[in-house]
């Protein structure tokens, strides 16, 4: 039975434009250690950090001293370049430390949290109301400002730009990573408050990509384009669905926001509170129990990560997931964009004749006595090892076996190598970000830092052609 | 303490020395490295540059032994001639033959790694980076693309030549333009080409005058490239069958031979995913669409049956691909992935012209005994035009979209444009 009516209100939503996008190239790492989709609280934190690395190319000018009181939303430091764009402080408590590095470089804000938490109130607002230049001014002042990322340069928005298209990627896939689907789950509200505002900041449109599967919450939004992404990772970066949906082309900038963020967003402005909570994933091998949690950005990792324990004492916690989080430590601070920890065992051990006997526990994109194609669906435990030395590239078309974009990956990174910015730039750097650069990085048999490269290259372009 | 840990310690002890990339040259052969990943992605891939050449080397391994036993054949053949009723295992595969092949060949492995190593070490030491595996391919390939009986003083001189010139002077392994191995073989051809062509130094023992039995004529051992060079057809096809040629029971470069070990090897490289089908299947249709054309060219009957290109022209166009070289470069030299065209396009066009100009140089140059290795490294000159062109095509499109861009003025360009309006 045809339901009109029901088709007529989706129109928005099912907007005729929206393509679908099947990935064919790229390649699953399954790994062991994916959480379950429970969700515990975690342990409340004492101590609340905000690493200054998280924001990448930005001058902080601090805006309280040491040893101020700060409530939740209240601003720490503001952009030098950009003085409206204002940090804030995640939870309210005080200012304990301000860790500086070489140069006096500040690297670390630390906050002991209140017992009570007291939020900076903005007020009530109406959305409805609020054109384009109002609502801007007000996310800068909240401090949600940075959860909105630009391309080119991956780095965050600059609030002087008009992006000619906002995206969004529900759809996950990078190995052991935060389910979207599930830590959107009951939200729908925020969501569709964080997308109607944001909706308004761009002429263009507001493109959101899920999975096949139908249980997104981010399928009912109003006001976006929906796709249907599937395919192997990367066909959940949302780097890959720009470049498939509506490419970068040179001067064009496109705003990207991570599905979490938007909750955040959504939430002051329903509210009026920067309610920093956010369930995270804590997975990998070395955990014992990989599930979610719920915390809040800069919680200390040691809060969660011991609640569920760990299996051996050697290993790498990363916070983000495996192919483009940071380096951390059990004593380290949950970053400003990370929904996911990982935990693998670290690889510093010699391996007897590694390079030459049959593999069978590893992943690779080839058959060089390596069995992973005969195990597709086997999950496997990585460590941090290397797998081989550092060399010049040597092997062609490899990367194009895991690269969907219309983009030649080894070009462009030895393009960026040489520092040549009209190559950088014809061969579609302002398409790209780091992370989509991870899988390439990943079968790279070359072992060349590829992510580094990128961002290199990006930071170049950036400030030779702004 | 065991091995790993004494070796744990020597690195360390060695560690920014001068001498530290010889020790780990060593040291990583026998254990994969300790090393972490310290940027980017955490976890890598199982597979590393030594991997990817140990693939190919494995590949090659069969062409080896089967040069060995197809060098003693090949003596024993031109003593005695040919066996009426030849059975593999009785004439072929035997203790003798491997014996002799053995002899001649190994001491051709040992002077190739053995200088070619050698200089990379010195490379490596001198420039302070890791001894890269890029010779272990070239150093096993070098023993099988020369005739059997290269003197092992020349082999020493152009292999020094090769990784030097060839190699270390444009940076070292993955910065070089040339093949190393096949410049190594167009040095000796051209620095000693009375000795590299003939009907002699493709047999063991023609050299040194080693006679035919029962008689005092000296032995030769003319390839059927040769045969057919001079136009004796007949006299070829009376000495060596199809199945000959396919096998490889003929005579020509230590490892070349055997068509039929050089396709498994092409179809391991394949499977495996190491070598470039593209390239594999472009050059085998390029050399085909040549000999078809000079096939037709003899067909349509433009050249007379005493031009000396007539008996290399009206040679069964496919049967190109079992003589000579050619088969052997296009599955372990051609698909080199530094010399070779980068882009998937590319490698294609690359392939082709090989196989293409193999066949051509072959037929219009009998001067060369193959043309494969110079048609290789002429395309190894223009793969990066080649791949220009085809990175072009992928800017040229992007050019393209740049047309319908959406470029929004920033905020404040266009509040200072209005202002500059109102003014």
């Amino acid at each position: 039975m045809l339901n009109l009516p029901a088709i007529f209100d989706n129109t928005k939503v099912y907007n005729n434009m929206s393509k679908d996008i099947r990935i064919k190239k790229g390649l699953n790492i399954n790994l062991v250690g994916a959480a379950e989709q429970t969700t515990s609280k975690a342990v409340l934190s004492n101590v609340y950090a905000l690493n200054l690395d998280d924001f990448h190319g930005i001058t902080p000018k601090m805006l309280v001293k040491q040893g101020a009181e700060v409530k939740a939303g209240e601003p720490l430091f503001f952009n030098k370049s950009q003085e409206d764009m204002l940090f804030v402080s995640p939870v309210s408590g005080e200012l304990v430390e301000i860790v500086r590095g070489a140069r006096r470089r500040i690297l670390t804000l630390k906050i002991l949290a209140d017992k009570t938490q007291e939020y900076v109130a903005h007020g009530p607002l109406d959305l409805a109301a609020m054109d384009a230049e109002s609502l801007k001014a007000f996310l800068l002042k909240s401090g949600v400002w940075p959860f909105v990322k630009q391309r080119p340069y991956d780095i965050i928005a600059n609030p002087e730009s008009t992006p000619k298209a906002i995206f969004i990627s529900g759809y996950t896939t990078a190995p052991l990573a935060a389910e979207s689907d599930y830590v959107l789950q009951g939200k729908e509200a925020e969501l569709q408050a964080a997308i109607t505002a944001l909706g308004k900041l761009t002429p263009g449109k507001v493109h959101v990509s899920v999975g096949k599967s139908d249980n997104s919450p981010l399928e009912k939004m109003q006001g976006i384009t929906l796709h249907k992404v599937s395919g192997p990772h990367p066909a959940g970066l949302v780097g890959t669905q720009i470049n498939k949906i509506d490419p970068i082309n040179k001067g064009e900038v496109v705003w990207t926001i991570a599905p979490q963020d938007l909750i955040i967003i959504g939430e002051l402005l329903l509210t009026g509170k920067f309610n920093a909570e956010r369930t995270i994933a804590l997975t990998g091998s070395v955990v014992k129990a990989p599930k979610y949690y719920t915390t809040k950005i800069g919680a200390e990792i040691s809060t969660f990560l011991y609640a569920s324990g760990v299996h051996q004492d050697n290993y790498r916690l990363i916070n983000g997931d495996v192919l483009t989080g940071a380096k951390s430590h059990p004593e380290g601070y949950l970053g400003f964009y990370n929904n996911t920890v990982t935990a693998i065992p670290e690889g510093d051990d010699y391996e007897f004749f590694g390079w030459n006997k049959p593999i069978f526990n590893k992943v690779s994109t080839t058959r060089a006595l390596t069995f992973s194609w005969m195990q597709p669906k086997k999950k496997y435990d990585l460590t941090t090892n290397t797998n081989g030395e550092h060399r010049a590239f040597v092997v062609t078309g490899q990367y194009e076996q895991v690269f969907p974009m219309d983009i030649y990956p080894l070009q462009l990174l030895k393009a960026c190598m040489v520092k040549d910015l009209d190559e950088m730039e014809q061969l579609g750097l302002y398409e790209v970000a780091p992370e989509d650069f991870s899988l390439t990085e990943f079968i790279c048999i070359s072992k060349q830092p590829h992510q580094q490269i990128i961002r290199e290259g990006l930071d170049l372009l950036h400030q030779e052609i702004g | 303490m065991g091995l790993k840990e004494k070796l744990h310690q020597t690195k360390l002890k060695y560690q920014g020395k001068k001498m530290a990339p010889a020790f780990n040259a060593i040291h990583t052969f026998l254990y994969a490295p300790n090393e972490t990943t310290h940027s980017g992605s955490h976890v890598r891939g199982a597979d590393d540059l030594k991997r990817t050449m140990n693939t190919v080397i494995m590949s090659l391994v069969p062409c080896l032994i089967f040069g060995m036993f197809n060098a003693g054949y090949q003596q024993y053949a031109a003593i005695n001639g040919f066996p009426a009723d030849f059975s593999i295992m009785e004439h072929f595969l035997t203790w003798d033959n491997f014996l002799i092949g053995a002899a001649t060949i190994l001491p051709l492995v040992v002077v190739s790694y053995g200088i070619g190593l050698a200089v990379e070490f010195v490379f490596a030491v001198i420039k302070g980076h890791e001894v890269e595996e890029g010779y272990l391919v070239t150093g096993m390939l070098v023993p099988l693309i020369v005739p059997v009986d290269t003197p092992l003083w020349m082999l020493a001189i152009a292999v020094i030549f090769g990784v030097v010139i060839g190699k270390e002077v444009f940076g070292g392994t993955g910065m070089n333009i040339l093949n190393p191995a096949l410049t190594i073989r167009a040095f000796l051809f051209f620095a000693y080409p009375t000795w590299m062509s003939g009907d002699k130094v493709w047999v063991h023992g023609a050299v040194d005058g080693v006679t035919k039995a029962g008689s005092t004529d000296a032995i030769s051992g003319e390839t059927v490239l040769g045969y057919l060079a001079q136009g004796n057809t007949a006299e070829m096809a009376q000495k060596y069958d199809l199945a000959d040629m396919f096998f490889g029971f003929i005579p020509g470069s230590v490892g070349e031979t055997s068509t039929f070990l050089i396709l498994l090897g092409g179809l391991f490289l394949i499977f495996s995913k190491i070598a470039s089908w593209r390239i594999m299947l472009s050059a085998v249709l390029g050399s085909l669409a040549m000999g078809l054309i000079f096939n037709g060219i003899v067909a349509a009957e433009w050249i007379p049956e005493y031009s000396k290109f007539y008996s290399l022209m009206s040679f069964e166009y496919w049967q190109h691909l079992l003589v000579g070289g050619l088969a052997f470069g296009i599955v372990f030299m051609a698909t080199d992935p530094v010399t070779g065209s980068q882009t998937n396009r590319g490698k294609w066009i690359y392939g082709f012209l090989i196989g293409f100009m193999s066949v051509m140089i072959r037929v219009f140059n009998p001067g060369y005994p193959e043309g494969v290795f110079l048609a290789i490294l002429l395309m190894n000159v223009f793969a990066p035009t080649i791949d220009h062109y085809v990175v072009r095509g992928n800017i040229k499109r992007r050019m393209k979209r740049l047309k319908n861009a959406t470029i929004y003025p920033k905020v404040t360009e266009g509040a200072e444009a209005l202002k500059t309006e109102t003014v």
